[in-house]
């Protein structure tokens, strides 16, 4: 089974790449761009046959490692048929 | 006087902070491997700077998941003195030893040189050479030094007394001029609430010989000597 954890910057907490990436993209011949933040999504193949069961190993490992909670959200989407 | 440095794969300030602690304590140091299950007996552990393991994912974010960090944890726990400077620093608050974290510097780049700091809490065992306020010269080399807490974290930290540098001038002056990588507070180093555990972003161990430069770390270094002894 596979899975995709979305880790995002939390609401508030500065993101000087985002906002590197975003001024680059204007002066690049975008400007109708005006909000960049940039996270990461991590690719997981897990060995479960249940859903449920295999969001929960995700969750838990995105709370131990993945995401650092003090400054990042995380989201997890299980791929169905993958 | 029982010292350990941690060494991971990538550290690279571990050599430089063992000849500072054997300079001021006549003792040769323990080198211990990120890979080790068990802690020779320590009074003092050092999480030294560098880029363990790549800064993959987060910067100390494997490091603080290696084998001998159950070790460094039960030890930090039990009373020992724990210093992490830079990467060391990033290494404390990914293991929760240390609140807040530490995010890419404000304006991206990479900051190499020497800078000024206020000696904010001078009765900490890691300070108390130093005088009230003083104003000190340290180095600091970084990419992610930007100290971010939420509010609530901050406050509590300001209240309690728990910050032992400051970013400033010269002169002493803290504001966000004299601020290099975003810091909330311009805060560079944080020791916990029992007073065992400092994290820090400058290097110390980059300024205690004159032919080198700097001397201002020498009080840092006999200060955590004379409080292990």
């Amino acid at each position: 089974m596979k899975a995709l954890v979305k880790i995002m910057p939390k609401k508030g907490v500065l993101d000087p790449q985002g906002k590197a990436i975003e001024k680059s993209l204007n002066q690049l011949g975008f400007p109708q761009i005006n909000k960049v933040i940039q996270g990461k999504l991590i690719e997981i193949e897990i060995d479960s046959k249940d859903e449920a069961n295999a969001e929960k190993i995700i969750e838990d490992a995105s709370k131990k490692l993945l995401a650092n909670l003090v400054i990042e959200d995380y989201e997890i989407t299980i791929l169905k048929g993958e | 006087m029982e010292i350990s440095i941690i060494v991971f794969p990538g550290s690279n300030c571990d050599r430089d902070i063992a000849v500072s602690l054997k300079k001021f304590s006549k003792q040769n140091p323990k080198m211990v491997w990120h890979k080790e299950r068990s802690l020779p007996k320590s009074d003092l552990i050092v999480l030294p700077g560098g880029f363990s393991y790549g800064d993959y994912l987060r910067c100390g974010s494997m490091a603080a998941n290696s084998p001998i960090m159950s070790e460094v944890i039960k030890n930090a726990k039990s009373g020992a003195y724990i210093i992490g400077i830079c990467n060391g620093f990033q290494i404390l608050t990914e293991t929760n030893l240390l609140p807040g974290t530490l995010i890419r510097n404000r304006e991206l780049s990479f900051i190499c040189k020497n800078l000024s700091l206020k000696v904010e809490n001078s009765e900490s065992g890691f300070t108390h050479k130093y005088s009230n306020k003083e104003i000190i010269e340290i180095p600091v080399a970084h990419n992610e030094g930007n100290y971010f807490a939420d509010k609530n974290i901050i406050d509590d930290i300001e209240d309690k007394n728990l910050i032992a540098f400051r970013y400033c001038d010269e002169n002493g002056v803290v504001n966000d001029k004299t601020n290099p990588n975003g810091s909330k507070n311009n805060i560079a180093g944080i020791i916990n609430e029992k007073g065992n555990i400092l994290g820090m972003m400058p290097h110390p161990e980059r300024a205690t010989d004159k032919t080198a430069g700097l001397i201002d770390g020498e009080k840092f270094f006999t200060s955590i000597l004379e409080s292990i002894q």
